[in-house]
């Protein structure tokens, strides 16, 4: 039963990685431990002395089981910040990332205790236009590392929006991701600022079990057809193998900030809620099937001759035949608190990675862009485009392959 | 930062020898600072021993391949003038005690091997007699607010990232080059310079922003 939908923004199926199970753990060309073809779990549910490989051909944090915690921090570099210092720079982030995911301090660790309890934590970095521009490698851009068209949907917002480098970095664990990130930025001021900082969550480590589906605040499923790590339809949609070598092995990011109007879903009820998506919010079973991974039939008409999943429902417009042509979801909620009246301030930092933005994110955002039920209560407020680099070797760094 | 700039023979202490008066601050004690460096594998470091020139054999116990002294995770404070430090784990390789009595680098004219010592209730920065002695087997931890590498008059800036070589000397002549990465480090400002200067001295230029 392979349903074929991709989500638009995740709202929906954003969710995740997690039908891979343990094959998400690592990068399909780094080290597993105890590597066995299909393991259940060959990374504990949870613990603090868990470890993602950091070195290997593609960096972690993509094709990683995605942790509970996750922040984006997109930074600007300062003026002269050219590629000799982008060089300097990487350099001591990769050495940052290098030792505390593998739970040892950074060099210079200030408060070196907060590392050694890794909890699957990883440093993933990218590349914005503007570093192309500052590094004068305009020419070594892949074409669609740049802002995406403008949608009708956008409602976008500056401070959440651009930028010239990406970290990401997610753990299981909030207190090891925010030493990570503490120590990560101590090394980056002296060639960016920080631009926006997004914070998210899922489920927490062993809450449920890690191939089960996540929910977003919306309280749909979200993620139940997505790409597995370790098959060939996951290498194909996510790694890059044509265009500027350099990126070879590596990735794009794009990430949406798309917030969940929740007064007015809350306003709608449970049948409208599952048609506008298509999908039972019990157990996520398409509205044509009985279990979550049961395949929509697009073709079922209802009594009356309409189709049962509705010409407009989300997971018609996001669906994808190809999985080669997919995009990896891999989102985290957000909740940032409340207004004085006790409104939310949440929904989803949709994290999508693909070998291609033109040629796999973009149409599917063009689709849920002309007609999406869900559009009605779902808001794009931030956009932000990156390159990923590959991964590095052991004497390597992130950004080596266009930097040197 | 850090030492004071008054002529040189007003950083003594009454009583001291060439002692530099440190941050009398005793929130940062130098065994607080212990775990500021942590010493680790490899990663990052590189070591390299010359041997020593021909009178002097270095390490006589150590085997032909094994460099007597190699230096884990070096790295020198990002500064834009005036004085850094340089931090790392040395680690002897041979059965026999290493002493290293003299540090150079080719960005500053004046290196010296420091300790931090308390002093008639003071913490003190002061060259360290005899140099540096590792023992057979053992580390020995260069870190703020312990024996470092001290570096006066820096004469170009030490960037963040920038790879700085460095030049340690034995006692028996045998040397260790390595190089040390610009880290910005806020810690050697608190620990080298007094929070507050009643004279209203200059501090010194120590990791602010310069990519």
């Amino acid at each position: 039963m392979s349903d074929p939908r991709i989500s638009r923004r995740g709202l929906l199926a954003g969710g995740a990685v997690t039908a891979a199970g343990a094959l998400a753990a690592c990068a399909p060309d780094q080290a597993v431990p105890a590597a066995a073809p299909r393991p259940a779990r060959a990374v504990p549910a949870s613990g603090g002395s868990a470890v993602e490989p950091f070195d290997g051909a593609h960096q972690a944090g993509i094709a990683t089981m995605p942790q509970a915690y996750g922040v984006f921090v997109g930074l600007d570099l300062l003026p002269g910040t050219d590629r000799e210092a982008l060089g300097r720079m990487m350099r001591l982030l990769t050495d940052d990332a290098r030792r505390l995911t593998q739970g040892r301090p950074a060099l210079a660790d200030t408060e070196p205790e907060l590392a050694l309890l890794p909890a699957r934590l990883t440093v993933t970095f990218g590349f914005g236009p503007g570093l192309f521009a500052a590094a004068g490698l305009a020419d070594r851009r892949p074409k669609t590392v740049a802002p995406l068209p403008a949608f009708t949907i956008d409602r976008l917002k500056k401070e959440w929006s651009g930028g010239d480098l990406l970290l990401q970095i997610c753990a299981d664990d909030a207190l090891t991701l925010a030493h990570a990130l503490r120590m990560v930025v101590k090394d980056a001021r002296s060639f960016a600022r920080v631009r926006w900082t997004q914070r998210g969550f899922r489920r927490a480590a062993g809450t449920h079990a890690a191939e089960q589906t996540q929910r977003n605040v919306m309280g749909q499923l979200d993620g139940t057809v997505n790409l597995s790590p370790g098959t060939p339809e996951f290498d194909r949609a996510v790694w890059v193998r044509e265009g500027p070598s350099w990126l070879h092995g590596g990735t794009t990011l794009v990430l949406r900030r798309i917030r969940a109007e929740m007064e007015t879903w809350d306003a709608v009820d449970r049948v409208a809620k599952e048609f506008t998506v298509g999908r039972r919010l019990d157990n996520g079973a398409p509205l044509t099937g009985r279990d979550e991974h049961d395949e929509a039939d697009f073709t079922r008409l209802n009594a009356i001759g309409f189709p049962v999943i509705s010409e407009q429902a989300h997971i018609r417009r996001a669906h994808v035949a190809d999985p080669g042509m997919r995009i990896l979801r891999r989102v985290y909620n957000y909740d940032e608190g409340l207004t004085p009246d006790g409104r939310a301030d949440s929904g989803l930092l949709f994290a999508s990675y693909q070998a291609d933005i033109a040629r796999q994110f973009i149409p599917i955002q063009r689709r849920l862009d002309e007609a999406d039920l869900l559009n009605e209560w779902t808001t794009p407020i931030g956009s932000a485009v990156f390159a990923i680099p590959p991964g590095c070797s052991p004497g390597g760094w992130i950004g080596d392959t266009l930097l040197t | 930062m850090a030492i004071e700039r008054r002529p040189a023979a007003a950083c003594r202490l009454p009583g001291q020898k060439r002692g530099i008066t440190m941050s009398v601050r005793r929130i940062t004690p130098a065994g607080i600072l212990v775990a500021a460096v942590v010493a680790l594998a490899g990663c990052g470091s590189q070591s390299t021993v010359a041997p020593a020139a021909a009178p002097a054999t270095p390490a006589p116990t150590a085997t032909s391949a094994a460099p007597a002294l190699t230096i884990t995770d070096p790295w020198v404070k990002t500064a834009k003038k005036g004085m850094s430090a340089a931090f790392g784990t040395l680690v002897n390789n041979t059965d026999a005690e290493v002493t290293v009595v003299s540090a150079a680098s080719s960005l500053s004219p004046k290196v010296e091997l420091h300790e931090v010592v308390e002093s008639a209730g003071k913490m003190v920065m002061r060259p360290k007699e005899g140099g540096i002695v590792i023992p057979p087997k053992g580390t020995h931890r260069l870190q703020p607010g312990g024996d470092h590498i001290m570096l006066m008059g820096v004469t170009e800036a030490v960037r963040p990232g920038a790879e700085i070589p460095f030049t340690l000397t034995f006692k028996d002549g045998g040397t260790l080059e390595f190089t040390a990465v610009g880290k910005d480090f806020a810690g050697g400002q608190e620990n080298y310079q007094p929070g507050t200067d009643p004279e209203g001295h200059e501090g010194m230029d120590m990791g602010e922003s310069h990519g």
